[in-house]
């Protein structure tokens, strides 16, 4: 027989009988929350991915055409639980695009020191994780004990752990009290110490270094072919990262650097996130000590932001400025336009399209989440690898259901 | 609008015809024809250097006011060279809710049209894998659509295949068998 003989469908089959299906999730200890894989083994080898979401979706972006814009921070929070603050800036940051406002210098300082503490809690928790499902346990407790201590820091300044929802239109909830500024500044002081000790458990770590070194590899062509930002582009020479390319918020006033790496495999993707709490921590350091004095919300005159209870209680202004906003048939001046904003999250590009319509509710609230675009790579990430590479390959790329599925 | 934009919507013009700008608080936008979409997406890709496309979305303009289409397909792309940004946006209406699919320009246009057509039933022509991604397969509506309320219509009128007894005479019947089987267990 020939080579290049056509083969029937029959025998495909058949010729792939040895070939067996191992479902991944959705519940497993190591996928961390709920998705499926649908995984087709040749031994340990796996020869095919197939990824099966959903099971978290819950119609975020239909919630957000029925709650106003104040409100649905509160649903932002529950995307990328792991760094929910930098949600709450990205939704508004695009929000205060359609609508024209310019916040305060204090609130753009106050945000960009959260979205870095936000993102320093996301890369320890991805990079604590993907060590943990290696088989690194201790690694994972020091990434947690810092991020507890960032969580505490959050608590201090809005009174919620997990889902600050901090950011308002035009502005902030809570504004930094001294107790807050010196948590971050005790912070910044003992965090290098952990980072040290975290980098020298792992970085030369024979074990760690063989299971994730050459494995899933992803190309530069590749990964911006795929939509793919953040650590997972950066990881494999890409050097696009928004804070640099297009200053948002204060970030121009810093001085840092954008990380990169060229291999594109597991462990750069974790060597670059640690690299990067480096360069986040240098932001904190500047950012802290330089916060502007002044006011965190825009002027109670503009009708823009909500007053504090201080304000509606004490002053004629303050009282008609709440009225205005809260009232069903009044509220924000929103044109009849469409706009879309991003950020760098901590995983990557986190936009919001947002559609006005006048009223006081988004008349649509797209949200591109980075972990779905980067799950869409996981396939060709996997395919020929062991089936113990799947968990090294999915903490690298840092899914969080919650944000893929909405 | 930057020099790159003005580039850009000329080499648009060149290939394809006048197409409407528009722009709003830095956001460079070009409305382009379902005909010509592939056309227009390949210029940009190719000679204009939009190698990432950041997202596809969907608008569906069912309750806007003073809207002309029913559905505003919205691709966000940008030049990661030179950080230009453009917004491409298709008007679809009822019944050619079709339009090519991006893929083999970016094959990260996958998912994200695979939940464009799960969200809002809008048809890409060519794509690989077509299938619903966030809702089950057996779901018949599609709900980011204006028309489907936020409350959901209920399983029993979205699923195929699942019939819930009708409001007459026989409804008593069912509901009377069901609580006998109830009763049983």
């Amino acid at each position: 027989m020939s080579i290049a003989e056509p083969i029937s469908e029959a025998e495909v089959e058949s010729r792939e009988d040895y070939l067996w299906t191992l479902n991944f999730g959705p519940q497993h200890p190591a996928t961390h929350t709920t998705l499926r894989l649908v995984l087709k083994l040749d031994g340990e080898r796996v020869v095919d991915a197939t990824p099966d979401i959903g099971f978290l979706h819950s119609g975020f972006e239909k919630e957000g055409e029925h709650l106003d814009y104040n409100q649905y921070v509160t649903i932002t929070d529950r995307m990328n639980y792991i760094s929910p603050v930098a949600n709450n800036v990205a939704w508004h940051g695009a929000v205060e695009k359609l609508l024209g406002i310019e916040i305060t210098p204090r609130c753009k300082y106050i945000r960009t020191i959260v979205s870095e503490l936000a993102r320093i809690s996301d890369h320890l928790l991805s990079t604590g994780a993907m060590g943990l499902d290696v088989g690194a346990f201790t690694f994972f407790l020091y990434a947690f004990y810092q991020r507890e201590v960032i969580y505490d820091i959050f608590e201090t300044l809005s009174g919620q752990r997990f889902h600050p929802s901090l950011t308002r239109v035009g502005g902030l909830a809570y504004d930094f009290t001294p107790l807050v500024i010196e948590k971050i500044r005790t912070f910044i002081k003992n965090f290098p110490v952990t980072l040290d000790d975290m980098e020298r458990l792992l970085n030369r770590n024979r074990i760690f270094v063989d299971r994730t070194k050459g494995v899933g590899v992803l190309t530069k062509e590749r990964v911006t072919n795929r939509s793919a930002t953040g650590p997972v582009a950066r990881a494999s020479g890409v050097t696009r990262d928004l804070r640099k390319d297009e200053p948002y918020l204060a970030y121009a006033d810093f001085d840092f650097q954008v990380c990169c790496a060229t291999a594109g495999d597991c462990f750069a993707r974790y060597y670059l996130r640690m690299a990067e709490m480096r360069e986040s921590l240098k932001i904190l350091t500047q950012a802290i000590e330089n916060v502007p004095a002044g006011p965190i919300n825009v002027g109670v005159d503009e009708r823009k932001t909500l007053p504090n209870k201080a304000q509606v209680y004490q002053t004629i202004e303050g009282t008609i400025t709440h009225f205005e906003l809260v009232m069903a048939n009044r509220g924000f001046e929103v044109p009849t336009e469409e706009t879309y904003a991003a950020i760098e999250s901590p995983n990557g590009e986190l936009g919001f399209y947002v559609v006005g319509d006048g009223s006081n509710v988004a008349y649509r609230a797209r949200c591109r989440p980075p972990s779905y675009i980067h799950f869409a790579l996981f396939p060709e990430l996997i395919r020929g690898h062991t089936l113990s590479d799947v968990v090294a390959v999915l903490g690298s790329l840092n899914i969080i259901a919650a944000e893929l599925d909405r | 609008m930057t020099p790159d934009n003005a580039t850009t919507f000329e080499a648009l013009k060149i290939r394809c015809g006048q197409m409407p700008t528009s722009e709003f608080r830095g956001d460079t936008r070009v409305v382009i024809g379902q005909d010509k979409l592939l056309e227009a997406m390949r210029l940009l890709k190719g000679s204009r250097g939009f190698d990432l496309l950041v997202d596809v979305t969907c608008v569906d303009y069912l309750k806007y006011r003073d809207a002309a289409h029913r559905f505003g397909l919205v691709y966000l792309l940008a030049n990661t060279a030179t950080n230009e940004r453009l917004t491409v946006r298709v008007y679809l209406d009822e019944p050619e809710l079709a339009v090519p699919t991006m893929f083999p320009l970016w094959s990260g246009a996958e998912w994200l049209e695979r939940e464009v057509y799960d969200m809002f039933g809008i048809e890409f022509v060519g794509h690989p894998d077509l299938r619903r991604i966030l809702m089950p397969d057996e779901f018949t509506a599609f709900p980011l659509r204006k028309d489907y309320p936020l409350q959901g219509r209920g399983s029993g009128t979205i699923f195929k295949g699942f019939r819930e007894p009708r409001p007459d005479a026989n409804a008593l019947c069912i509901v009377s068998v069901r609580l006998s089987f109830h009763v049983d267990r």
